[in-house]
């Protein structure tokens, strides 16, 4: 039976935050006499992962997503609740938790940015306690995986954006940690690049069975490294389970166009008790539902003349999207 | 704590600040001659001080050029290795990177204050130890194992003093964010320390000894290479700088459990 690595029972945090009234007025009130209020940002969550599970957490910006993600790694205390990662406590922050793990944010950088990246390489295996040849085995290993060679001796700031977080990427796994918390991964980078680092991520986690927590915008992110969700809106759970499940559940149904030979069979297909959206010629847009589509496709063809038949999935941010706004999902 | 690990780490710090710094020659060339300058000009008013009196608080413009001696190298110590550093835990905790240094293995506060150095503040030192060997010449000075001991042993207090003065207003950035103006205060403090102590008015000798003890960093110390120092003032400092010192770790222990990283 595969372990849970991640345990969180009823996490909550709250921050002090101060509100500002506009103008100049609001402005000196604010210097000499600052309200705070105290605001639960995360709210009586929970949830277990096991080991070498992806999990994507999903949620509009300011959700709790990297409140959630900083918790698991021990940045930040929780008010209230509990959290086992690895079997630390993460807060606590001990040695061994700290080799264990990794975080890795698309929006901050870690290398040296005046040198190039392999001095930061050996900088972070210093750290790690790991001698010069164990150091270089590994850079070179994890190298091959992302496809960086000659861009290791080049200094940072000379770097592409997607060069540089391959670095970053490197950098951070140098410690071959089997957590791995990203926030943001893909943040910025283009098409191919972010294709470049999913593939990698896969990779790794089928050879490492590491454990992956991610937070992406990017729903080809989300859908081509993530089998479970977790959806976090205004920091409480709304949704955790199966992604496929998720996506069933908000676009239930599938639309089909067909092209019929003749206007006459389109007509005929019109009236033939499917639900239909929409009509133009001798084309007939239909609505499906899901669990149907193999027996009315079985149907259509069987008793219409048919040219030609399109399936069109809904777009996939455009699903997900109603689960960044909605609080609650029985599945 | 491994020291045979932090070795190797503060071996790499070096290297890579080092080879950070000269990727900007000009930089390093202007920074030398901003040390030399700014040397010539302090002693220059210090002699415009000492031009119509014989003696400042006691001191005569020898012997008051040793405090000036040991302020170079301090600042020399500072510019290397608390100036990058310490200044930059402002800019980790602003822009939330210190999230990295709190995820390594290792301490964070000896990341955050070593990962550093300025290689032009080495000239600093130098030039400091240059003018501390000239006044032990003209103030006839005799050198003996204990009186290099008690010089030793007072300057690393100073520079502890000065340390955790320093990381103890650049922790508070956990709460306030901006905390450049304090730390300039404190660099403008520092200037103060140039004079001898006795040469300020009684309150103003409490207040930089009690409130602000800059007058330890440099008085002290001096006092010791003249051989006017008495046990109790050193004995003093060691406790002073030790108190820092332990504070101004347990205070960014504290403060790390209010870090609230920056958002993404």
């Amino acid at each position: 039976m595969v372990q849970n690595i991640i345990d969180v029972k009823n996490l909550s945090k709250s921050f002090d935050i101060s509100s500002k009234e506009p103008g100049l007025k609001g402005t000196i009130k604010h210097f000499f006499r600052r309200r705070t209020k105290s605001l639960k940002v995360i709210k009586d969550i929970s949830f277990e992962i096991k080991e070498g599970e992806i999990v994507g957490f999903l949620g509009a910006n300011g959700a709790g997503k990297t409140t959630i993600l900083k918790m698991l790694c021990g940045l930040i205390y929780p008010s209230e609740g509990s959290i086992l990662v690895s079997g630390y406590l993460p807060f606590r922050r001990k040695e061994n938790f700290l080799k264990n793990i990794t975080l890795i944010m698309g929006q901050k950088q870690q290398l040296i940015w005046d040198l190039p990246p392999i001095e930061s390489f050996y900088l972070n295996a210093s750290i790690y306690d790991l001698d010069k040849f164990e150091a270089k085995k590994r850079i070179k290993k994890l190298s091959e995986m992302l496809e960086i060679d000659e861009e290791l001796f080049i200094p940072v700031r000379k770097l592409s954006l997607g060069q540089r977080m391959k670095s970053e990427l490197l950098a951070a796994l140098i410690h071959e940690p089997n957590i791995l918390f990203l926030d943001e991964p893909t943040l910025g980078l283009d098409i191919n690049a972010q294709r470049n680092l999913r593939k990698f991520l896969q990779k790794y986690n089928k050879e490492t069975n590491a454990t992956i927590c991610l937070t992406s915008h990017y729903m080809k992110d989300i859908t081509s490294l993530c089998k479970r969700v977790i959806c976090v809106h205004e920091g409480a759970i709304s949704y955790d389970g199966k992604l496929d499940l998720l996506l069933k559940k908000l676009s239930p149904v599938k639309e089909i166009l067909i092209v019929c030979r003749s206007e006459e069979d389109a007509i005929k297909l019109e009236n033939s008790g499917f639900t239909v959206k929409n009509k133009i010629k001798n084309e007939v847009t239909i609505k499906i539902e899901n669990n149907s589509i193999t027996s009315s496709l079985k149907t259509i063809l069987n008793n219409f003349d048919i040219e030609d038949l399109f399936i069109n999935e809904p777009p996939i941010d455009e699903v997900i999207g109603k689960v960044l706004i909605k609080k609650d999902y029985d599945i | 704590m491994n020291l045979r690990k932090y070795l190797k780490v503060y071996k790499k710090f070096l290297h890579t600040s080092l080879a950070s710094e000269l990727e900007y020659k000009t930089n390093i060339l202007v920074d030398l001659i901003t040390a030399i300058l700014s040397l010539i000009g302090s002693i220059f008013l210090l002699s415009i001080f000492f031009q119509n009196t014989g003696y400042i608080g006691g001191w005569k413009f020898e012997q008051a050029l040793i405090i000036q001696a040991i302020y170079t190298i301090l600042n020399g110590i500072t510019n290397t290795w608390f100036n990058p550093n310490l200044t930059e835990i402002v800019k980790h905790i602003r822009e939330g990177t210190l999230d990295f240094v709190l995820l390594k293995p290792i301490d964070s506060q000896f990341f955050i204050s070593l990962k550093k150095i300025n290689p032009s503040g080495f000239l600093e030192i130098m030039l400091g130890f240059f003018l501390l060997l000239f006044c032990i010449r003209i103030n006839q000075i005799n050198l003996n194992l204990s009186f290099l001991t008690l010089c030793l042993i007072t300057i690393s207090c100073s520079i502890c003093i000065l340390y955790s003065l320093w990381f103890f207003i650049s922790t508070t950035t956990i709460w306030f964010v901006k905390t450049w103006n304090a730390i300039e205060v404190l660099r403008s403090f520092l200037y103060i320390g140039r004079f001898p102590l006795s040469s300020f008015s009684f309150s103003l000798r409490i207040f930089f000894s009690v409130f602000i003890p800059i007058a330890f960093i440099t008085t002290i110390p001096s006092e010791v290479f003249l051989g006017l120092s008495v046990f109790w003032k050193i004995l003093l400092e060691i406790i002073v700088a030790t108190i820092f010192l332990i504070n101004s770790r347990k205070f960014w222990l504290f403060a790390l459990k209010f870090y609230s990283s920056a958002s993404s």
